[in-house]
C-alpha cells in the first residue's frame, strides 16, 4: 500500500506552503485532483497584505494595526490571537516570497509596492500587477520541483478514513487510471480550498465543489462558522469573473444608473473602499431598489483612471474584460454585480492547524483557524494560505514521532475502497434516473435565493427544506458513461454529496444566528448581538445528522465596537 | 443558435485510432467553447473528458485546437467563431490519454531541465530585494505565460525532436536569466546552448501566433541567444588578457 508521513491534499498555495515546509527527512507527498497551477489560487489577482510601510502614505504602518483592521474587519468573530500570529508573520512572509523569486511590482527606489484596499487603515497590499496569485502560485511550484516534491496529479480524494480519533490516510480517485487507491498516511494535511460553486453566482473556479471540506465533515471533524460566506461586491456581469478589489484601489468609482457615486449613502468616509461585506451589500440594494441596469448590475466606473495606470497596473482585468465582456475599460465602464466569493468558515483547526482528530491538519480557504470571522479583508486570504500552509507543513514534522499510525489502518482503508468501488457499481448499473448536473442546478438555485447576501428566517427555513428533498433525490443519481478513466462525471456524483452537506451547514448556521454580524446579514434581525451571539459556531456530524454547538471567542486586546467606515 | 460540435473521441485502452463524433449543441448567448462541451458531456455522453479550472483564461487547463486554431476552450465564445460548425481537437504533438487529455509529461519534463526557479543570493532576507520596476516589467511578459502548452504543441521542432526542450521551457528560462535577482552563472545557463535548446527554434514563430497569453516566447529564445553570443565574446576577451 502507498504510503507517507504527510499527505497534503491539494496543490494551491496552501499545500504548497504546507509540502515546502514539511521536513525534508520524512516522506511527504501532495495529492491534487488538478495540475498544482490549475488550483484556484492561480485565479487570486489584487494582492497580499502586509504592514511593510512602502506606500508613503503608510509610514507609520506596523503589525498591530493590521491586526486591528483585520479584526475589526472580521466584524469581532476573529480569534484575536491567530490573527495577531498571521499579521505578526506577514512581512517576513511577504520577504520570503521575494527571496524565492516572486515578482512583485515595485515603487521607485526598487521597495515592493503596495496599494490600498478595502477596510485597511493604510495602503497595504503588495500586489504584481493584477496576478499576484499567478505569480505566487508558479514561485511556489517552481521551488518544489527544485526540492523533488512528489506530486500525485489528478488524484482525488473521496474519504479520509479516521479510526478512534486518529487519522489512518485517506481513499483516493486516480483519474488517469481509473483506479481507486487506498493511501495511509501518518499525517494528512487539508488544503482543498472553497466551495464557490454551492451557489450560482461566484467567482470561483469550475473545480471548486468544496469536498475537502465535506470529506472531513463526514470523518467527524467539526465546521466552523460555515454560514459566514462572502460575496464579492464587483464580479463581471455574465460569468462572474472576479474583477478585482485592486480596480477600486487604484481608484475606480462604483457608480449606479443615475450616475452617482452611490457609496457616499453607505460609508461616507471609505467610500469604494469599506469592506466587501458593505459594499456587496451597498450594491444589491441599489440593485433591488431600480437604480441599476437592467435590473441586475452597476457600473465600475476605471475610465478617469488613464488608459496608462491601467495597461500597467490592471492588464489582467483589461483582458478579461476584454475576453469576456467584448468590453475596453479605458473607455466603457464595467458591468458589475455581487457574487459569491469566499469562504470564512471551514474545518475548525486551531492556530497550529491541528483539528481534534489526531494527525489530521487544514489550512488556507478550507480551514477556519479563525483570522476572517465574519467577513474576510480583501489580501488577507493570499496571507492566510502562504503563513498557515507554512505552519500546518512545520506543526505535522514536529508532531511527526508522536503519531503511531494503527495497525488495522490497512485493512480499514481497504474497507473503504470497497465501499466505493460497491457505490460506485450502483451508479453505473442504475439505466435512468437524476443527472447529477440538474441536482447542482437546483441547489445552487435554492442557495442564491435563499442564502445569499440578505437573510430571512423564512428562506432560510425554506432552503432547509428544499435541500432535504434534493439530498432524496440524490439516492437516484446515476452515471450515464461507460468509461472510468478521466470520468469528472465521477468526480461530481461523488462531490455533489459534500456540497449537499455544506449547504445544509452554512443555511443551519445561518438560520440558527439571529443577528448580523459581517457577510451574515438578516434583515430579521438587522442588528449585531454580542451579548448572545459573539461565539463560534461548530457543527459536527453526529449520529448521521449535525448537531450544533457554540465556542467562545478569543478576545484579546480589541474590544468589539460598533464597526464604521 | 444551433451548433454541431465535431468532437475527437479517443480511448487508447479500447479504440485502434481517433475518430470524429458529431453533437448537435443548441446554445444560448455568450456561451463559450467550455461551457458548450460540459453541457454536452452532461447531458449527451458522460463519458466526453476534458480538462478545465479557473474558466478565465488563467489556469492553462484548457487550451486545446478549435477550427484549427490553438485556443483557450474557456475563453473562446462560440459567437466570434463565424461558424455553426465548431470542431475540436486535443492539442497534437502530445500522447492523447483520452478524448481532449492529453499527456504533459513531456512539457513538465522540458521545464524541469532548465531549473525553472530563482537562483537567489542566499541572504536571510529581512527586507526583500531592491529591485528596479522597470526590470520587474520588462520579465512580466514571460511571467504572464500560464504553462498551457500551445506553443509546444504546435511548434514544428518539438514534433519532431523530442529532445527539443520547446518554447515555454525557454521562455521560462529567459525569465530568470533576466531577472536581476537571479544570479545563475552562465555555466548553467548556457547548457541551452545546443540544438536541443536555443539552436534547436527554426524561428517560424508558430509558438508566438498559438499562445493565448501574447507571451511571444520566441521573444525569450532570439533574446537568450544573443545574450549567449555576448557572454561568449566576453569570455573569449577575459581569455585572451
Ligand atoms: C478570482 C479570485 C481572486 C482572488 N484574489 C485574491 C487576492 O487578490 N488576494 C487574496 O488575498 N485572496 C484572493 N482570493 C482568495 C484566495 O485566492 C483563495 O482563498 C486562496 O487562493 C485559496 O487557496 P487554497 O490553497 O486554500 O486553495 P486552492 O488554491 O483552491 O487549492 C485547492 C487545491 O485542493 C485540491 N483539491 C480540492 N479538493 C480535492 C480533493 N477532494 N482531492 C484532491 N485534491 C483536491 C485542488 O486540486 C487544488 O489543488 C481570490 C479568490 C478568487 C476566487
Ligand atoms: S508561452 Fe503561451 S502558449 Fe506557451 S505555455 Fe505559456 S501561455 Fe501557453
Ligand atoms: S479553464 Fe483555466 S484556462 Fe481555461
Amino acid at each position: 500500500m502507498i504510503s507517507h508521513d504527510i499527505l497534503v491534499v491539494g496543490g494551491g498555495l496552501a499545500g504548497l506552503a504546507a509540502a515546502l515546509n514539511s521536513d525534508p527527512a520524512l516522506s511527504v507527498a501532495v495529492v491534487s485532483k488538478v495540475h498544482p497551477l490549475r488550483s484556484h489560487s492561480v485565479a487570486a489577482q489584487g494582492g497580499i497584505n502586509a504592514p511593510l510601510g512602502n506606500n508613503p502614505d503608510a509610514k507609520d504602518d506596523t503589525w498591530e494595526k493590521h491586526a486591528f483592521d483585520t479584526i475589526k474587519g472580521s466584524d469581532y468573530l476573529a480569534d484575536q490571537d491567530s490573527a495577531e500570529m498571521m499579521c505578526r508573520l506577514a512581512a517576513p512572509t511577504i520577504y520570503q516570497l521575494d527571496t524565492l523569486g516572486v515578482p512583485f511590482s515595485r515603487f521607485p527606489g526598487g521597495v515592493i509596492a503596495q496599494r490600498p484596499f478595502g477596510g485597511a487603515g493604510f495602503p497595504r497590499t503588495c500586489y504584481a500587477a493584477d496576478r499576484t496569485g499567478l505569480v505566487i502560485l508558479h514561485t511556489l511550484y517552481e521551488h518544489s520541483i527544485r526540492k523533488n516534491v512528489q506530486f500525485y496529479n489528478e488524484w482525488f480524494v473521496t474519504k479520509l478514513v479516521v479510526d478512534d480519533g486518529k487519522c489512518l490516510g485517506v481513499v483516493v480517485y486516480d483519474l488517469a487510471s481509473g483506479e481507486i487507491i487506498p493511501v495511509k498516511a501518518r499525517a494528512v494535511i487539508f488544503a482543498t480550498g472553497g466551495y464557490g460553486r454551492v451557489y450560482l453566482k461566484t467567482t470561483n473556479a469550475f473545480i471548486n465543489h468544496g469536498s475537502g471540506i465535506g470529506i472531513a465533515y463526514r470523518a467527524g471533524v467539526p465546521l466552523q462558522d460555515l454560514e459566514f460566506v462572502q460575496f464579492h461586491p464587483t464580479s463581471l456581469f455574465g460569468k462572474n469573473i472576479l474583477i478585482t478589489e485592486g480596480a477600486r484601489g487604484e481608484g475606480g468609482y462604483l457608480v449606479n444608473n443615475q450616475g452617482k457615486r452611490f457609496m457616499e449613502d453607505y460609508a461616507p468616509v471609505a467610500l469604494e473602499l469599506a469592506p466587501r461585506d458593505i459594499v456587496a451589500r451597498a450594491i444589491q440594494t441599489e440593485v433591488d431598489e431600480g437604480r441599476g441596469y437592467e435590473k441586475e448590475y452597476v457600473h465600475l466606473d476605471l475610465r478617469h483612471i488613464g488608459a496608462e495606470k491601467i495597461k500597467k497596473r490592471l492588464p489582467g482585468i483589461r483582458e478579461i474584460c476584454h475576453n469576456f465582456a467584448s468590453l475596453d475599460p479605458i473607455d466603457t465602464p464595467i458591468p458589475i454585480q455581487p457574487a459569491q466569493h469566499y469562504s470564512m468558515g471551514g474545518i475548525d483547526v486551531d492556530e497550529s492547524c491541528a483539528s481534534t482528530v489526531e494527525g489530521f491538519f487544514a489550512a488556507g480557504e478550507c480551514a477556519c483557524v479563525s483570522v476572517h470571522g465574519a467577513n474576510r479583508l480583501g489580501g488577507n486570504s493570499l496571507l492566510d494560505t502562504v503563513v498557515f500552509g507554512k505552519v500546518a507543513g512545520e506543526e505535522a514534522s514536529r508532531r511527526m514521532k508522536n503519531l503511531s499510525g494503527s495497525k488495522k489502518a490497512e485493512k480499514l482503508l481497504q474497507d473503504e475502497v470497497v465501499k466505493l468501488k460497491s457505490r460506485i457499481t450502483a451508479w453505473q448499473s442504475r439505466d435512468s434516473g437524476i443527472k447529477v448536473h440538474r441536482l447542482l442546478d437546483r441547489l445552487k438555485n435554492i442557495m442564491s435565493d435563499r442564502v445569499g447576501i440578505f437573510r430571512n428566517k423564512k428562506e432560510l427555513a425554506a432552503a432547509l427544506q428544499e435541500i432535504a428533498m434534493v439530498r432524496d433525490d440524490y439516492k437516484e443519481a446515476y452515471i450515464s458513461g461507460d468509461c472510468l478513466r478521466y470520468s469528472q462525471e465521477l468526480v461530481n456524483i461523488i462531490e455533489f454529496a459534500s456540497m449537499l452537506d455544506l449547504a445544509e451547514v452554512i443555511t443551519l448556521g445561518g438560520f440558527n444566528r439571529e443577528e448580523t454580524r459581517g457577510s451574515h446579514f438578516r434583515t430579521d434581525f438587522p442588528k449585531r448581538n454580542d451579548k448572545d451571539w459573539l461565539k463560534h459556531t461548530m457543527v459536527k456530524y453526529e449520529g448521521g445528522k449535525p448537531c450544533i454547538s457554540y465556542a467562545d471567542v478569543k478576545i484579546d486586546k480589541y474590544e468589539p465596537k460598533e464597526r464604521k467606515y | 443558435m444551433e451548433y454541431i460540435f465535431r468532437i475527437l473521441r479517443f480511448d487508447p485502452k479500447k479504440d485502434e485510432s481517433p475518430y470524429f463524433q458529431d453533437f448537435s449543441y443548441e446554445s444560448v448567448e455568450k456561451t463559450s467553447v467550455l461551457e458548450a462541451l460540459m453541457d454536452i458531456r452532461n447531458d449527451q455522453d458522460g463519458a466526453l473528458s476534458l480538462r478545465y479550472s479557473c474558466r478565465e483564461a488563467i489556469c492553462g487547463s484548457c487550451a486545446m485546437v478549435i477550427n484549427g486554431n490553438f485556443d483557450l476552450a474557456c475563453r473562446t465564445n462560440l459567437d466570434s467563431l463565424k461558424s455553426s460548425l465548431v470542431v475540436v481537437e486535443p492539442l497534437p504533438n502530445l500522447d492523447i490519454q483520452k478524448d481532449l487529455v492529453v499527456d504533459m509529461d513531456p512539457f513538465w519534463e522540458a521545464l524541469q531541465k532548465i531549473e525553472p526557479y530563482l537562483h537567489g543570493e542566499k541572504i536571510e532576507s529581512t527586507e526583500g530585494h531592491l529591485v528596479d520596476d522597470h526590470d520587474m516589467d520588462r520579465i512580466f511578459q514571460f511571467v504572464n505565460c500560464i504553462m498551457c502548452g500551445s506553443c509546444y504543441a504546435a511548434c514544428p521542432v518539438a514534433s519532431r525532436d523530442e529532445r527539443y526542450l520547446g518554447p515555454a521551457a525557454l521562455a521560462k528560462l529567459f525569465r530568470f536569466v533576466r531577472d536581476p535577482r537571479d544570479i545563475r552563472p552562465f555555466a548553467n545557463w548556457s547548457r541551452v546552448n545546443t540544438e536541443a535548446g536555443v539552436w534547436g527554434c527554426d524561428t517560424i514563430f508558430a509558438c508566438n501566433e498559438a499562445c493565448p497569453k501574447d507571451v511571444r516566447p520566441a521573444d525569450g529564445i532570439e533574446a537568450l541567444r544573443r545574450k549567449m553570443v555576448v557572454e561568449k565574446i566576453k569570455s573569449l576577451f577575459r581569455l585572451g588578457r
